[in-house]
C-alpha cells in the first residue's frame, strides 16, 4: 500500500514547488531588487555629501520643482475625468459606449514618442493652433505647458480603467437606494459611490501620479531638455547621465524610486487599516450574538 | 395613501414592459404584484417609485398627480431585491441615512436620529446588530435591515422588490409571516412584488396577477384562487387538469362525457381547469369528465396523489383525501371516472407561454 503523499488534490509534490517558488525569487531579485540596491549603491557611492549636493543642485531642484508641478496637475484633472468616464461607461447606455470606451485606452496603445510629436504638431510654433497661442504670448512646445499636456495624455487612462470594472460590478442599487431614501445627486455621490470606490480611486490616483513622475518619452519629445526650465527628473536624470555625472544621475534616480517605495507603503498601510476596521467590526457582531444568545436562554429557562 | 396607476405604458426598445396599466392601491392595504418573470411587474413598481419614467400615464399618490416628481420627492420607501445596503456603513448608518440627508432645516439631532434608529432596529428584532456591516449579515436579516432602512424616513407607502427571492425556504417562510404581522402594526400602503404564487396569496390583502405588461386579474387572494378570471390566472397559480370539450344547452360534452354547467354560454371549443384537489374519483361515469387508468399512486402526506392516464395517453392529476382513498380502494390499472366539485370553463384559445 503506498502511503497517501498528498495534502490535497492541488498540491504538487514537494520538488516541483520548491522549483516554483526558486523561480519566482530568482525572478524577483533579479530584475526588481538588484536594481533597487544598485540604484542607492551608484548613488551613494562618492559618500552622503555628495549626493546631497547633487540633490541640491539648481537644475536638480528645478527638474524636481517642475516635476511635482506637472503631477500634481495632472492628477487631480485626471482624477475628475477619469471618475466622469466611469460614470458614464459604467452607469449609462448611449451610442458610441464601446467606441468612447476604446479611445479613453488610446494612451496606453500609442507609443509615448508618437503622443509627444502628436503635441508638437498640435502646439508647434507652426501649427494653427501653436501659432495662434504663441501670438497670445502662450508657448507651450519646449515649455511647462506642454510637460504639462503630455502627462495629462499619458496617464489618461489609469482613473477610468481602474474605476470602470468595479462600478460596472457594484451596479446601480445602492445610488438608486440613496435617491430614493432623499439624499440629493451630490451627497449621493459623495457618501455613497465615491467610498465604494474609495479603493479603486487611492490605486487609480497612486498609479496616475506615478506614471506623471516618471514619464519620459513623451515629456522628452515636447520638453526641449533645456536645463533648469523645461526638465522633469526622469530627464534630468538622462541629461547627467549622458554628461558621465553618475552620483548625480542616479542621486536623482533614487528620487523616483523612493517615490515608488513610498507609493507602495502607502497603499499597504491603507488597506492593513481597513482590514483592521473590518476585523474591530466583526468582533464587535460576535460579542452582540453571543449576548443576544445569552438574553434568550435565560428567557427560556 | 393611496397609490394610483392610470394608462401607464413603458417601452424598452421593442419590447413592452406595460402596457397601458390601470390599477388602485387602497389606502393601508398590502398588495402583491404577481406574474412571471418579464410580465411587467417589476417595471410598475419602479414606475411607481419614480426610479423609472413612464413613457406614458400617469402616477398619482393620495389623489395627487406624483409623474413628474423625483424619486426623492415622493417619499416613497423602496425595498430592493438584493437589498443595496450601503456596504461601507454600519448597519446604524445605513438606517441612519435617509435622516442625515436631510438638509439641515428638517434634519433631526444626533439624539434624535439614534432614538429613531433604534426604535427602527427593535421593530425588526435586530437592535443588537446596530455596529455590524451588511457583509456581516444573514440573508434575513439584511432584508429586514433593508425595511428598517425604508421605513426611517417616514415613507406615505412602501413597495418591496421580490421581498423574498434571494432567501432560502425556511426563512422565506418566517420572514413571510413576519411582514405580514409588520404590516397589521404599522399599516403602511405596501406593494410587493413576487413571482411565488404562494407567497402572493399567503401574505397580501390583493393580488394582482400581471401577465404581458398587462393586469390579468385582481381580486382578494381567496377570489383569484377560487375563481381565477382568464386561463392564465388559473395556470400560473397552480397545478390544473385541462380537459378539452364544447358547451351546449349547459352541458359540458368532453367526448361519451358530459357534465352540467351553470352561466357559462355555448361554445364549440371550451377547456375545462380543474385543480387535482377539486376532482373526485368515482366508479361510475355519472356527471363525469373523463375515465382513466391509475398509473401512479404517491400516498405520502396528507393527501393521496394519483396520476390517471386517459385512453389519448394524456394524464390527470388527482389529489384525494386519505379516508376517500380508503374508500374506493384502488389499485394500479383500475379505470374509474372524475368528476370535479368545482371547475373553471374558458373557451379554448391559442396557447399561450408561462
Amino acid at each position: 500500500m503506498s502511503r497517501a503523499r498528498f495534502s490535497s488534490a492541488t498540491a504538487e509534490p514537494a520538488a516541483v514547488r520548491r522549483l516554483l517558488i526558486g523561480i519566482a525569487i530568482l525572478f524577483l531579485g533579479l530584475f526588481l531588487l538588484m536594481p533597487l540596491f544598485l540604484v542607492f549603491q551608484q548613488a551613494l557611492q562618492q559618500g552622503l555629501q555628495m549626493y546631497w549636493a547633487s540633490l541640491t543642485d539648481p537644475d536638480a531642484l528645478a527638474a524636481i520643482r517642475l516635476t511635482l508641478l506637472s503631477s500634481a496637475i495632472a492628477v487631480p484633472l485626471n482624477l475628475v475625468f477619469g471618475i466622469s468616464a466611469a460614470w458614464c461607461i459604467a452607469r449609462f447606455e448611449f451610442r458610441g459606449k464601446s467606441l468612447f470606451s476604446t479611445l479613453i485606452d488610446l494612451p496606453f496603445s500609442v507609443s509615448p514618442v508618437v503622443a509627444g510629436l502628436m503635441l508638437v504638431l498640435l502646439f508647434g510654433v507652426h501649427a494653427p493652433l501653436g501659432g495662434w497661442l504663441e501670438a497670445h504670448g502662450l508657448k507651450v512646445i519646449f515649455a511647462v505647458p506642454g510637460i504639462v499636456l503630455a502627462s495629462v495624455f499619458v496617464t489618461f487612462p489609469f482613473m477610468a480603467r481602474e474605476l470602470i470594472p468595479l462600478m460596472q460590478a457594484q451596479g446601480a442599487e445602492e445610488e438608486q437606494a440613496a435617491l430614493v431614501l432623499g439624499a440629493s445627486g451630490w451627497q449621493t455621490f459623495w457618501r455613497v459611490t465615491v467610498p465604494n470606490v474609495k479603493w479603486g480611486l487611492l490605486y487609480g490616483v497612486i498609479l496616475t501620479n506615478a506614471r506623471a513622475m516618471g514619464e519620459f518619452g513623451a515629456v522628452s519629445v515636447v520638453s526641449g531638455h533645456i536645463r533648469g526650465e523645461t526638465n522633469t527628473l526622469p530627464l534630468h536624470v538622462e541629461v547627467l547621465y549622458n554628461d558621465y555625472n553618475f552620483v548625480g544621475a542616479f542621486a536623482c534616480a533614487s528620487l523616483l524610486t523612493m517615490l515608488a517605495l513610498l507609493t507602495l507603503l502607502a497603499r499597504s498601510l491603507v488597506e492593513w487599516h481597513e482590514a483592521r476596521a473590518r476585523q474591530r467590526a466583526l468582533a464587535l457582531t460576535e460579542e452582540g450574538r453571543t449576548a443576544r444568545v445569552f438574553q434568550l436562554e435565560r428567557k427560556s429557562a | 395613501m393611496t397609490i394610483e396607476v392610470r394608462q401607464l405604458c413603458k417601452r424598452f426598445g421593442a419590447f413592452t414592459a406595460l402596457d397601458h396599466v390601470d390599477l388602485l392601491v387602497r389606502e393601508g392595504e398590502l398588495l402583491a404584484l404577481l406574474g412571471p418573470s418579464g410580465c411587467g411587474k417589476t417595471t410598475l413598481l419602479r414606475l411607481i417609485a419614480g426610479l423609472d419614467r413612464p413613457d406614458s400615464g400617469l402616477v398619482l399618490f393620495g389623489g395627487e398627480d406624483a409623474t413628474a416628481r423625483t424619486v426623492g420627492d415622493r417619499q416613497v420607501g423602496f425595498v430592493f431585491q438584493h437589498y443595496a445596503l450601503f456596504r461601507h456603513m454600519s448597519v446604524f448608518d445605513n438606517v441612519a441615512f435617509g435622516l442625515s440627508v436631510r438638509p439641515r432645516a428638517t434634519r433631526p439631532g444626533k439624539a434624535e436620529i439614534r432614538e429613531r434608529v433604534m426604535s427602527l432596529l427593535k421593530l425588526v428584532q435586530l437592535e443588537w446588530l446596530a455596529d455590524a456591516y451588511p457583509s456581516q449579515l444573514s440573508g434575513g436579516q439584511r432584508q429586514r435591515i433593508a425595511l428598517a432602512r425604508s421605513l426611517a424616513v417616514e415613507p406615505r407607502v412602501l413597495l418591496l422588490d421580490e421581498p423574498f427571492g434571494a432567501l432560502d425556504a425556511r426563512v422565506r417562510k418566517d420572514l413571510r409571516r413576519w411582514l405580514r404581522d409588520l404590516h397589521d402594526q404599522i399599516h403602511l400602503t405596501s406593494v410587493f412584488v413576487t413571482h411565488d404564487q404562494e407567497e402572493a396569496l399567503e401574505v397580501s390583502d390583493r393580488v394582482v396577477v400581471m401577465n404581458h405588461g398587462r393586469i390579468e386579474q385582481v381580486g382578494t387572494p381567496d377570489e383569484i384562487y377560487e375563481q381565477p378570471a382568464s386561463p392564465f390566472v388559473t395556470h400560473f397559480l397552480g397545478d390544473v387538469n385541462l380537459f378539452h370539450g364544447r358547451v351546449e344547452s349547459g352541458r359540458l360534452t368532453i367526448g361519451p362525457f358530459a357534465h352540467p354547467l351553470q352561466g357559462v354560454d355555448d361554445s364549440e371549443r371550451a377547456v375545462a381547469y380543474v385543480r387535482p384537489h377539486d376532482l373526485d374519483v368515482t366508479l361510475v361515469a355519472d356527471g363525469a369528465l373523463a375515465q382513466g387508468r391509475v398509473d401512479h399512486i404517491h400516498a405520502v402526506g396528507p393527501l393521496v396523489r394519483l396520476e390517471l392516464r386517459r385512453d389519448d395517453g394524456e394524464s390527470i392529476e388527482v389529489a384525494l383525501g386519505r379516508e376517500r382513498y380508503r374508500e374506493l380502494g384502488l389499485a394500479p390499472g383500475d379505470l374509474v371516472y372524475v368528476k370535479p366539485r368545482k371547475l373553471s370553463v374558458f373557451p379554448d384559445a391559442p396557447d399561450y407561454v408561462i
